[in-house]
């Protein structure tokens, strides 16, 4: 276990060092240089000022030398300063972003479990039934329906036609007078639709892991013989067959944390939840380079060591894995 | 050799047809090819002429669909946009096969060194989260219907180089390749002539599969006004204007979604049932 542990810890600098690659690669395929992006919007800048503004920037250094500097800095957990008129450190942005989307994400990713673990046992359970078919269906709806429209349906829906529900933003005009209870109802309900609409795509995906996890569970030895033996039917499933069969969700999970981090462009967008999805977009959209670097970068190097702590965990919870590597 | 092919496919055929999910997944595809290829016939409208005097009129006998914001024909606009979501999936998943293929090829042949660093380079790429890769990119050049394609093929082959891979290191094992090595065939020839047909039965899933994916993140693109631009029309570009008039349009949303629904639905039961066709584990 230990050496397998030394073995992908050591793994992860290469792959660090080539996720850095990747982003600042991406970011320096643009055709024209992001001043000329500030330059364009203000005819009145001149040579000296476009020259001044390079050089603040450090863009008429070499591109090696501005990756060194930009992974020098990354290192120190400096992200540089926004392009943005208020020219904030991109990190300071992220944090005030950060817990609206990880909570959010966070009640959406109990939710996708909780559910899909009990359908997924059902149309295990209940193979080749009606029961069981019917939660295919819903599965490969699940699976083609756009977010995005779902939000749009949802919208109007309990939005427009009922009027439960408000369509935008986190919270109401004037909710910094209301009253704790008051303030919290009013969260609540602007959460449920955002909620709803994240949990549901990932919803059908895992459930049907979870139905052919347990199936292939269930046509297991042991479980023969635990029913061999006069075991309850219950006690079969949700003793003996369930811990195996939750097993492979544990990778799962680890690949739930880069959405968990860089929650859903599309949702924060139709939802207007200032969460990290909408700063990563709107940076995008104005060519804010430090930001999108920066979400690029943790994102992807928050998702590497979330795969790492999957497989970790992994191989401490399945004894076969743990003595094999 | 002709007699094992004809066989296969036989067998493959017969156990395909038998999956009625998979069939009608099937005639939805053909379908839309047919549409997309008749466009120009079935419109009733032309899918850019306006029309001020029928601004966001209801779906009625002479607009099934209803009108937009500017009195265009949305049935029309949603013909017109299949076109661009077959193009968009084909040439996506296109160039997302072949760099696939050709990576895993070549790392599950030569292995070794060649094989740890394109499956390290595999491991990292998977590490960003897709979408925003693929608006990163896209902001950053201009939004245009080939960088679209461009860009989702070039962020989506990883999978089927696993896949790939995977098949060719138990391939390369076999018998008939150790002959064709025998006499003298170079690794060009072995990889392309020898291993290549024999791994691709599974690329058809992953590529099917990926139809479905490239179409979903071109509309979800285009919703957001940086895929497919206006007057164009696409899936995701109708549901932009759908979004702003929701209050008094609900058909500019539901139909163009509703096209989405089907076509992804589609491709997956498409997917799904070679799939099923292919793996000689599953019975019935």
């Amino acid at each position: 276990m230990a050496s397998y542990l030394i073995k992908r810890i050591l793994m992860l600098f290469p792959l660090m060092l080539g996720i850095t690659l990747i982003t600042f690669t991406v970011i320096h395929l643009a055709p024209g240089e992001p001043v000329e992006m500030q330059m364009a919007m203000n005819p009145k800048v001149g040579k000296d000022a476009r020259e001044r503004l390079r050089k603040f920037y450090g863009l008429d250094k070499p591109l090696s030398e501005q990756y060194v500097t930009w992974v020098g800095k990354l290192v120190r957990l400096d992200l540089g300063r926004s392009f943005s008129p208020d020219n904030r450190p991109v990190l300071d942005k992220i944090r005030e972003r950060l817990p609206v989307t990880l909570s959010l994400n966070i009640i959406a990713l109990l939710l996708e479990f909780g559910l899909a673990i009990p359908i997924g046992i059902m149309a295990a359970t209940h193979r080749d039934t009606w029961l069981d078919k019917g939660i295919t269906v819903f599965v490969f709806v699940g699976f083609a329906v756009p977010t995005f429209w779902l939000a749009l349906l949802l919208m109007y829906l309990f939005g427009v036609k009922l009027n439960w529900l408000p369509i935008s933003g986190l919270h109401s005009l004037g909710s910094d007078n209301f009253g704790v209870l008051h303030y919290l109802w009013d969260l609540a309900k602007h959460l449920v639709m955002p909620i709803m609409v994240a949990s549901f795509g990932s919803l059908a995906g895992l459930s049907r892991y979870m139905r052919s996890s347990m199936l292939n569970v269930i046509g297991q030895d042991y479980i023969t013989t635990a029913r061999a033996k006069g075991l309850s039917e219950r006690t079969v499933i949700y003793k003996h067959a369930l811990r195996n069969a939750l097993l492979p969700l544990i990778t799962l999970l680890g690949f739930s944390i880069p959405g968990l981090i860089g929650g859903s462009v599309i949702f924060e967008t139709i939802f207007a939840i200032p969460g990290m999805g909408q700063l990563f977009y709107q940076g995008a959209m104005s060519r804010d380079y430090p930001v999108v670097m920066g979400i690029l970068v943790i994102g992807a190097l928050l998702t590497l060591v979330g795969n790492l702590v999957a497989d970790v965990t992994y191989a401490l919870a399945d004894p076969r894995i743990r003595q094999g590597g | 050799m002709a007699f094992k092919h004809s066989y296969f496919h036989a067998v493959f055929w017969q156990r395909f047809k038998r999956n009625q999910l998979a069939m009608a997944g099937a005639c939805v595809v053909a379908a839309l090819f047919l549409i997309s290829l008749l466009a120009q016939v079935i419109a009733p409208y032309e899918p850019n002429s306006i029309n001020a005097w029928q601004v966001l009129s209801p779906p009625s006998w002479q607009h099934w669909f209803g009108t937009d914001e500017l009195g265009r024909d949305v049935l029309s606009r949603v013909i017109f946009g299949a076109r661009i979501s077959l193009k968009v999936g084909f040439v996506a998943v296109g160039i997302a096969v072949s760099i696939g293929t050709v990576v895993g090829l070549i790392s599950g042949y030569y292995s070794g060194v060649v094989d740890a660093v394109m499956m390290r380079f595999v491991d990292i790429m998977l590490c960003f989260p897709a979408f925003f890769l693929i608006l990163a990119v896209i902001t950053v050049r201009e939004p245009s219907i080939w960088n679209i394609m461009i860009v989702i093929g070039l962020t989506g082959w990883m999978g089927v180089a696993r896949l790939v891979r995977a098949e060719t290191l138990s391939i390369r094992e076999m018998d008939y390749i150790l002959a064709a090595r025998c006499i003298g065939c170079s690794d060009a020839r072995i990889i392309f002539r020898h291993i290549l047909p024999n791994a691709i039965s599974p690329v058809l899933v992953s590529a099917s599969l990926g139809v479905a994916g490239a179409i979903l993140t071109e509309s979800a693109l285009s919703f957001l006004g940086i895929g497919v631009l206006p007057p164009t029309p696409s899936w995701g570009n109708i549901l932009t204007s759908g979004k702003d008039y929701i209050e008094f349009a609900w058909w500019l949303s539901l139909f163009p979604g509703l096209s989405i629904l089907l076509t992804v639905l589609a491709y997956n039961l498409l997917g799904e049932g070679i799939r099923d066709a292919l793996d000689p584990r599953v019975k019935r």
